[in-house]
């Protein structure tokens, strides 16, 4: 799993039925996790991840990718190979 | 799998609710230092060697329940025995923990 950052949207009409309903985020994965995001060094990889727990903008988030992102609940048998999961609250590192 | 250190902890209140009661473990994988967030499936803390399990088979150490999981720590390292090779740096590979 990931630590990313939601950067953005997508909106798509022409879809996969499957993913009708389901919020597309675009995530900037976080290289290098800081407890001060300021300190935070982000990496050039972005992922489109379906939202399951409703991040939003500017939030710090945690990523499943794989077909391990269909677990995530209600994306049984959906095209989805990337998944959020949670919303971080604090990052410690010793 | 791959070996890799623990270094940190991460929370998170809002959360996929199959996720509910799961430890998050920030992991430095030894050979190429990348960090990664993993599900602790043993008991791991801060400064340990474990190893890690990735992709969809990482979601298996929680079985019957089904947790999206793409890395989940399996194991604490207690110690590495590896024959000694001139051409490897093993202590890149393998890092603290050790022949």
């Amino acid at each position: 799993m990931r630590l990313g950052r939601v950067v953005g949207t997508v909106v798509a009409t022409r879809k996969d039925p499957r993913l009708e309903g389901k919020k597309l985020l675009i995530c900037r994965l976080i290289e290098d996790p800081e407890p001060n995001r300021a300190d935070e060094a982000s990496g050039d990889d972005y992922v489109v991840a379906v939202d399951t727990v409703s991040a939003g903008f500017g939030e710090r988030i945690l990523i499943v990718q794989g077909s391990s992102a269909r677990m995530a609940a209600n994306c049984q048998d959906t095209p989805v190979d990337a998944a959020i999961v949670g919303i971080v609250d604090i990052v410690s590192r010793d | 799998m791959f070996l890799a250190k623990v270094t940190g902890r991460v929370v998170a209140t809002v959360k996929n609710e199959t996720l509910d009661g799961r430890k998050l473990l920030l992991v430095r994988r030894n050979h190429d230092g990348k960090i990664l967030v993993a599900l602790d499936s043993v008991g791991a803390g801060f400064g340990e060697q474990v190893y890690v399990c990735r992709g969809r088979e990482a979601s298996f150490a929680f079985t019957p329940q089904t947790v999206p999981s793409d890395a989940t720590i399996v194991g604490i390292v207690d110690h590495v025995d590896i024959e000694p090779d001139p051409d490897v740096d093993v202590d890149a590979d393998i890092g603290e923990a050790g022949r």
